[in-house]
């Protein structure tokens, strides 16, 4: 789960990593009176989980209180990449001296937290990792030590930062660290942190992405989770336990396990269709959750067939079938279904749809093909 | 023969008294694993199955008293780590755990914790091991697979049922199965499982079953080309995928660039591995082998 910059800001300065002065706005007024207060230059900032925010219009940096109402009516309100902006970030200018990227993330390959930091911040880290990759400075942490001064240190001298600030740099960085490991996070960055004209360290931007898995120890997070980015269909599916993923193409997906949905809309993919979705209703789903997960298929209008692949091993192929059959007697469809159901009662399953007179396939690569063919004919 | 599991091995069950724990472990029994106890703090003394397995409050206690040399966990997300520790202390050799969902940060503690034992972990979040005719640990189910000359490694759940089953279709057994699951951070990676393939006098060829996401696929390519006589075929699922956007389970996502399924096939394809388009393709590559 991605936390907002303010939420990332709150994160740093409940560790002791200095963020500039200002606080959240989601009226013109409030952010006049936010300006008033800080009385200095200040920045609006919509706080709208997308990248490229300031590109799309969505950071301004204003000279007054009443150029800051002015401004953030034209912001608050608006959408930045179809995303309405509901609320600002109203902080002080700060005037900079050097920007540097510096962030942790999880090394899948060694098992570690990767600490990572460039001299050249403010700009997408990614971009540079791929223009000159040189420029990164990559530093292992060892779970069981922690970070250590010297690796902090090193990181600093590595990026060049002046001798007098190595001290409060080697600070940042353990109570970054400590935030990181506190908040379960698998990425946290400060991009850029700046060092000021008068020699301080400001923390301008943050990311934060919180482990899903550990959202249990984080309750208060999870109740102030921002869902404007995310499709009606996303949060319905979340409410079932569905992992559920808008595609562009017009094949309704059904799928019970990350690695066969995948595997299905590759196979979809070779045979010329495209998937409208990824779907994996996980194991031993019950048929009220395979219904509302073929529910939230067919709301999409832009699908035209289903194809429904079950390899039952905990999943039942009966439970299946009998929340497929549930759907069907409530909702009138003339989408065309393609079923395959193998594994686990099989042939219970394949008893209660043959009854209910739907399409069946015995192989992937034949329902694919048949799903494939029907998503064709049927485009107008 | 064949590869982490035989005849000998003796298994514990922890989290046996679970709804998923007993069932597994029924199935597990009536395919022939050779179950010496379960584990369930606070239900030691009990006895499940008819009386037939005994249950221990502690992994050192099962040990102690039936020799368990292997365990299997069932335990909820937020206790399996401290589960696959203890096992890890109890001088368990091989842990297998089926738990999906444990937190990354535990994982790096857990992962850090083995490297210096003598221990295998398969997983988390692994479907486990399966050998035709001897015995499986996990959930895979026995009736799709059967016995022969086919080793079969892969980072998911059903996808791996998928391909042993269309293996089974086309008259192709397996040796080993193995799954050693979907989580960013496991204990066991692809390199681990190829080099016993390689050493093992049953299995003939391999079948290599990856996803997007990390760099698995990339470091196995590298160690195949290098090291491995016997022939690899493999499949690589999330290549309709889009990036940045998380499939299913915690390890599957292309972010920045990185770990997507074109750059995993080119690597694989360089190393001599010939590549599915789909799974059902799999079975005919390896009768061309």
């Amino acid at each position: 789960m991605r936390l907002h910059e303010y939420q990332s800001k709150e994160v740093f300065s409940d560790h002791r990593i200095p963020i500039p002065r200002g606080r959240l706005a989601s009226t013109p007024e409030e952010a006049k009176l936010i300006a008033e207060e800080l009385n200095d230059n200040v920045v609006l900032k919509a706080q709208v989980l997308v990248g490229g925010r300031g590109k799309a219009g969505g950071i301004r940096l204003v000279k007054s209180p009443k150029a800051a109402e002015e401004e953030a009516s034209k912001i608050l309100g608006n959408r930045i990449k179809d995303i309405p902006v509901r609320r600002l970030l109203v902080e002080e200018a700060v005037n900079i001296q050097q920007e540097i990227y510096f962030g942790m993330t999880v090394d899948r390959e060694n098992g570690e937290t990767l600490m990572i930091a460039s001299a050249e911040g403010g700009v997408d880290i990614e971009e540079i990792a791929r223009s000159s990759p040189e420029k990164i400075v990559r530093i292992n942490i060892n779970p069981l030590l922690g970070l250590r001064d010297y690796q902090a240190r090193n990181c600093a001298t590595d990026i060049e930062i002046p001798h007098p600030l190595w001290r409060s740099f080697i600070t940042i960085a353990k109570n970054f660290y400590e935030a990181y490991l506190e908040l379960d996070a698998t990425l946290m960055e400060i991009n850029p942190l700046v060092i000021t004209t008068d020699g301080r360290w400001v923390a301008l931007d943050g990311k934060i992405i919180i482990d899903d898995n550990a959202l249990f120890r984080h309750p208060d997070y999870v109740d102030k989770r921002d869902i404007s980015a995310e499709t009606p269909e996303e949060i319905e599916a979340r409410k079932f336990g569905l992992s559920y993923i808008k595609l562009s193409g017009n094949i309704g997906c059904l799928v019970n396990g990350a690695g066969l949905a995948m595997a299905t809309m590759d196979i979809i993919q070779h045979k010329g269709g495209q998937p409208a979705n990824f779907l994996d209703i996980g194991g031993g789903a019950s048929a009220d959750k395979v219904s509302a997960a073929l529910r939230i298929i067919m709301e999409d209008p832009q699908v035209k067939t289903i194809l429904i692949n079950i390899f039952g091993g905990i999943t039942r192929c009966d439970e299946v079938a009998a929340g497929i059959r549930q759907v069907l007697e409530e909702i009138r469809t003339d989408i065309p279904f393609i079923i395959r159901l193998v594994g686990t009662n099989e042939a219970e399953g394949k008893k209660i749809l043959a009854d209910a007179n739907l399409m069946t396939a015995d192989t992937l690569q034949e329902a694919a093909e048949k799903a494939v063919a029907l998503s064709l004919e049927s485009v107008p | 023969m064949s590869i982490l599991i035989n005849g000998d091995t003796r298994l514990i069950v922890q989290g046996i008294t679970g709804h998923e724990g007993m069932f597994h472990t029924q199935q597990m029994l009536a395919y022939g694993t050779n179950i010496v106890a379960g584990v369930t703090p606070g239900k030691g003394g009990e006895w499940v199955l008819d009386g037939k397995i005994p249950v221990f409050d502690s992994v050192n206690t099962a040990v102690e008293v039936t020799g368990a040399t292997s365990s299997v966990i069932f335990v909820p997300a937020r206790f399996a780590a401290d589960a696959i520790l203890e096992a890890v202390d109890a001088g368990i050799q091989l842990i297998v755990c089926i738990t999906e969902g444990i937190p990354v940060k535990e994982m790096l503690f857990v992962k850090h914790v083995i490297r210096d034992r003598d221990v295998c972990l398969i997983g988390p979040n692994s479907p486990g091991i399966i050998t035709p005719g001897i015995a499986k640990i996990g959930i895979i189910p026995g009736s799709i697979t059967k016995k022969g000359n086919v080793g079969v490694v892969s980072r998911s759940g059903t996808l791996t049922y998928e391909v042993v089953y269309s293996l089974k279709e086309a008259g192709l057994g397996t040796s080993t199965c193995v799954g050693i699951g979907g989580d960013p951070i496991i204990g066991t990676n692809f390199i681990n499982i190829l080099s016993h393939f390689e050493g093992d006098s049953q299995t003939d060829v391999i079948v290599m079953i990856g996803e997007i996401g990390g760099t698995e696929e990339e470091n196995a390519a590298t160690y195949i080309a290098n090291n491995m006589t016997k022939p690899v075929v493999g499949f690589i699922a999330g290549q309709a995928a889009p990036q940045n956007k998380r499939m299913g389970h915690a390890g599957a996502i292309i972010e920045s660039g990185m770990g997507d399924a074109e750059g995993k096939i080119r690597a694989l394809r360089n190393a001599g591995v010939q590549i599915a388009k789909y799974p059902d393709e799999i079975p005919a590559l390896i009768k061309n082998k």
